[in-house]
């Protein structure tokens, strides 16, 4: 079962950097299944894999291969099918909802390709509703002046651009300080210019809080800031390679 | 604030229309039960506090004449706390600007003003002064309806002599609630009024000193009012008593306790209709807006909000409105509670009818809503909270069609693609079509039973002032009279037609049952007064035998062909038997009739009058009252028409008024259901319709598709409608009926009309004012927007 006391989780106290070998994550045989519709999909077929912290991982893949599945896993949302999902030793799989609610409140960050902001409120009050729950968060316009939103602190999603909406929805995601950010193709529904933007954000977070970052995304030329490259294919780890060199995002090219 | 909070605030000021509708059917439903609470506790309370403030009587007794020494006798009685003794006489009055006479009923009161039984609240003026024989006290009613004030003079016709009256003080009493002249049952203001008048002064006009003929007592603390009747009877029966009576059978008490009955009876039906209505409400409009926010759902959920979290705050769209209904329902319950308690101090003569409502009672409806606001909200914020936050991401997976009952190959061809698409959606969800049809039809049922009570004192009227009334005038006697009267009624210049009736006060026994009660004989039922039934049937009087109205029959357990125990209270006091030959569904009280023949033989008497019922040529109308004024047998005449009338300005404030508060309320429940089906509908068919506007439909082509389901599902609301009208109707007419008077149910044709005609219009004054919506909906961005 989930500990409870807080440290656990807390990031000052897990290694900066990959220095040590013990994995942040370690999936083990992971298959998920879910009908939709009248149609059975098998999403994810024995998965195995291990994170390290600091990670900058990308995670390729068409749509359908079954990246969003792994990450709605790896972030609590969602119960696999079989298999096993250890964070720091302790299996998330085994856990009820309410640790599953704690694990999420305390650990995980989350960004998503339609920002998913709540449109009625405004994006210092999203932030928010983070930093409202979230134990030893940083102040939610600190996470806003992070991610170069200072000045639109008190403007409704629907007055901000897509890439500001998705920047929002970063410093949403790390004003918890979590120890895992997730982000679902978080370029997706953004033009180049926008999408290096935001990307340069991602990098900074995970550069300056060292936060263990996993990023998917269908667009192969992204794959070449990070330091770990895993692609999926139907379900299955096809590839998993590390680069030599991070590119910064400003250098990327698609 | 907290940011949920304000997600919650600044969300439900986006839904406001549908929150106000919400808000306005929680706000009706909490208002008809404040309202109709309070006025029953109100009326409770007022009747409580009058009648111990002035020592309302438990008992009444009437006597032709009786030694005052009984007085004492009486208060030895076992269980007998007090008892006071009056003279009570009817006599006729000549009112200034009144051709015919007038009828006042002088009740004696202490020359020194002493507390007595049923004593006088003295609203203006002064008590009678000692050795004045001339001065009254006069009732409220009577002064102002006469333009009469202390100070006036009017003069009466007592025992045969002509006397003025000086009116001194304006004065109420817990006798006369409800006044209204003895035999009637509406009350007519102009002509009847109770005067009291010095207990010397009665004495020497009626011949009466050291006796009385009327004793009212108040019983001890958990004394029998059974046995004390019982010793009354066996006391006062050989002085002309026609029997001891409680409050029970006191006309104005009685008509009280059925009004607080009924107000009771209001407050059962309609609440409950509202309650309903807004927990269907606030299920479907809770279910959309958890289903259109799957994804913010979602969000909350991986930023690790807790289900309890998510869940109180769906839960909060549902209870702010409804404590906003609360507030504003309880707020207007109170103002309706006063105004109605304003109507009944028109039509009830209270000394002080103090409105004020129990916290109990508005506790107990806001309890009640809240209640009601949880309940439908269950559903969706049991969605809300098991959705699993990963599923919550994907979209909704399509809704499932499949081919319906219209998709048949034969019928598909016929029927235009929009309604296609109309008679799927409701055919896919069908229970959701069926409540929506229910509830709209609840609105229908409100407006026909609303009009139903409309239309039955409509019928009322009719039967009673056209149907079974001929006469312009009834002439009351104050002692029987030989046959012989007829001549010289007959004989008066003006009589058209004539007609009498004898009145004989009996105890009718059957079985264990016993009933004091009245049998009244008719000279026929063809001429001046009818037998008509609510149904406004005649009836034929049979020469032999009795009819009884069909409740005092139920109540006697008697039916057709019985044999019936008489035993007469007055005259040569027989124990007979007769036949019961009829039985008819009146609308008004409890009688029985028979053929005056078959009567006068039954008493065993040669015959007496009581009454005589007049046609009479209205050019000839005025010296003919003045000389009924004079007549000394005359206790006063009753006027048909200006019964009517009195009636109709009477019932006429309560029965708009009541109307008026339903016929809103209905509008409000149908505003309310037709116009969140369609916003409902907007919202779950906007890219739907969007795409079909970006395909080439016109905008009034996209408009039927969308308020084409609300138009259908009204029209299939109004037949239901109005047989749930009907239904509740009958449940109406059978609560609301007493031994007083029975509601018939009828429905005029205008009912239904208005039901149809009043959610027609509103339904498409909702239909449109969404249809604006969909007129402003931006193409665009609703296709670019994620579902």
């Amino acid at each position: 079962m989930l500990p409870s006391p807080p440290t656990t989780f807390d990031i000052h106290q897990s290694p900066l950097n990959a220095a040590t070998h013990e994995p942040v994550l370690n999936i083990s045989e992971l298959s998920k299944s879910y009908v939709m519709g009248e149609v059975q999909v098998d999403a994810l077929k024995s998965v195995s894999v291990k994170f390290y912290a600091g990670e900058l991982v990308v995670l390729l893949g068409a749509s359908g291969s079954g990246k969003s599945t792994l990450i709605n896993i790896i972030g609590g949302l969602d119960i696999p099918s079989s298999g096993k999902l250890f964070f720091h030793g302790r299996e998330i799989t085994a856990a009820t909802e309410a640790e599953l609610t704690a694990y999420r409140r305390r650990s995980i960050g989350f960004v998503f390709q339609f920002y998913n902001l709540i449109s009625s409120l405004t994006a210092l009050e999203n932030v928010q509703l983070v930093t409202e729950i979230a134990e030893n968060p940083m102040s939610a316009k600190e996470a806003l002046l992070l991610v170069g939103l200072g000045h639109r602190l008190n403007h409704f999603p629907a007055q901000l651009s897509g890439g500001e909406q998705q920047r929002v929805a970063i410093a949403r995601a790390i004003a918890k300080r979590p120890e895992l950010l997730l982000c679902d193709e978080p370029t997706g529904a953004l033009d180049f210019q926008t999408g290096k933007l935001v990307l340069d954000v991602l990098e900074k977070v995970n550069r300056e809080l060292g936060t263990t970052t996993l990023v998917i995304t269908h667009n192969a030329s992204i794959a070449d800031m990070a330091d770990r490259v895993v692609r999926l294919r139907s379900g299955e780890i096809v590839e998993d390679r590390k680069n030599l060199e991070r590119l910064s995002p400003s250098e990327l090219v698609w | 604030m907290k940011p949920l909070q304000r997600k919650l605030w600044r969300e439900l000021l986006h839904l406001k229309g549908q929150m106000l509708a919400v808000a306005a059917v929680v706000a009706c439903g909490i208002s008809v039960f404040v309202s109709m609470s309070s006025v029953k506790y109100s009326l409770e309370a007022s009747r409580q506090r009058y009648y111990s403030r002035f020592r309302f009587a438990d008992l009444f007794v009437e006597v032709k004449r009786a030694p005052e020494f009984y007085r004492e006798m009486v208060s030895r009685i076992p269980g007998v706390a007090s008892v006071s003794t009056r003279i009570i006489a009817d006599v006729t009055l000549d009112v200034p600007g009144l051709d015919e006479p007038a009828t006042a009923r002088l009740v004696s009161i202490p020359e020194y003003r002493t507390p007595v039984l049923n004593d006088i609240f003295l609203k203006k003026g002064r008590y009678i002064e000692p050795g004045k024989p001339e001065e009254v006290i006069v009732s409220k009613p009577f002064l102002e309806a006469n333009h009469l004030a202390p100070g006036d003079h009017i003069s009466a016709v007592i025992n045969g002599r002509k006397k003025e009256l000086l009116i001194v003080g304006m004065g109420l009493s817990p006798e006369y609630i409800y006044e209204v002249q003895p035999g009637s049952f509406f009350p007519d203001r102009r002509r009847f009024g109770v005067f009291w008048m010095s207990r010397r002064a009665l004495e020497s006009a009626m011949n009466m000193s050291g006796a009385f003929n009327n004793m009212s007592l108040t019983l001890a603390h958990g004394a029998s009012e059974k046995d004390v009747i019982m010793q009354l009877d066996n006391l006062f029966r050989r002085y002309g008593s026609l029997g001891a009576y409680g409050r029970s059978e006191q006309l104005s008490d009685r008509f009280i306790v059925d009004e607080i009955k009924q107000v009771g009876i209001q407050i059962t039906f309609l609440p409950v209709v509202f309650l309903a209505v807004a927990v269907f409400l606030l299920n479907v409009v809770l279910r959309r807006l958890v289903a259109t926010q799957r994804d913010q759902i979602a969000v909350l959920k991986a930023m690790g909000y807790s289900n309890e979290d998510v869940g109180l705050h769906y839960l909060g769209f549902a209870l702010i409105p409804t404590a906003v209904g609360a507030v504003a329902g309880t707020l207007l319950g109170a103002w309706l509670g006063r105004g109605l308690m304003n109507i009944y101090g028109d039509f009830y003569n209270f000394a002080e009818l103090v409105y004020s409502f129990r916290f109990e009672d508005v506790a107990l409806s806001v309890l009640l809503s809240f209640g009601a606001a949880v309940f439908g909200a269950l559903g969706a914020v049991r969605k809300a909270v098991q959705l699993p936050p990963a599923e919550a991401m994907r979209p909704e997976s399509p809704a499932i069609y499949k081919p319906g009952f219209f998709d048949r190959e034969s019928l598909r061809s016929k029927i235009p693609v929009s309604l296609r698409i109309i008679v799927r959606n409701l055919e896919r969800r069908r229970w959701k079509a069926a409540l929506s049809v229910l509830m709209i039809s609840l609105a229908v049922a409100i407006l026909v039973a609303g009009r139903f009570t409309y239309d039955s004192t409509e019928r009322m009227v009719q039967v009673e002032f056209n149907g079974k009334h001929r006469e312009d005038v009834t002439v009351l006697f104050n002692t029987p009279m030989p046959p012989s009267v007829a001549y010289a009624i007959a004989s008066l210049d003006g009589v058209l037609e004539h007609e009498y009736y004898r009145e004989e006060a009996v105890k009718m026994g059957f079985g264990h049952r016993v009933r004091r009660q009245s049998i009244r004989g008719l000279q026929s039922s063809e001429g001046l007064q009818r037998l008509v039934d609510k149904n406004n049937r005649r009836l034929t009087l049979p020469p032999d035998g009795i009819v009884l109205t069909k409740t005092l029959a139920d109540i006697m357990g008697i039916r057709v062909g019985d044999r019936m125990q008489v035993d007469f209270l007055q005259g040569k006091q027989l124990h007979r038997e007769v036949v019961v030959s009829g039985t008819i569904d009146e609308i008004l009280g409890l009688s029985a009739y028979m053929n005056l023949g078959a009567l006068n033989r039954l008493a065993g008497d040669g015959g007496a009058l009581n009454a005589a019922y007049l046609r009479i040529d209205q050019a000839k109308a005025a010296p003919l009252y003045t000389t009924f004024k004079k007549m000394p047998g005359v206790a006063g005449i009753m006027m048909l028409k200006a019964m009517k009338e009195s009636f109709d300005e009477l019932i006429a404030q309560s029965m708009t008024t009541s109307t008026l508060i339903l016929t809103t309320f209905a509008c409000v429940l149908a505003f309310a259901v037709v116009y969140n089906g369609a916003r409902i509908s907007l919202s779950e068919r906007a890219r739907e319709l969007s795409s079909l506007r970006v395909l080439g439909m016109t905008e009034a082509e996209v408009s039927v598709i969308l308020l084409g389901e609300q138009a259908l599902l009204t029209i299939l609301a109004i037949p239901v409608g109005f047989l749930i009208g009907i239904g509740l109707s009958w449940l109406l007419a059978e609560g609301l009926s007493s031994e007083l008077y029975r509601l018939p149910l009828v429905f005029s044709t205008y009912n239904f009309l208005f039901a149809f005609t009043v959610i027609i219009v509103v339904s498409a004054l909702s239909g449109l004012l969404v249809r604006r919506r969909l007129v402003t909906l931006d193409l665009v961005e609703v296709l670019k927007t994620r579902e």
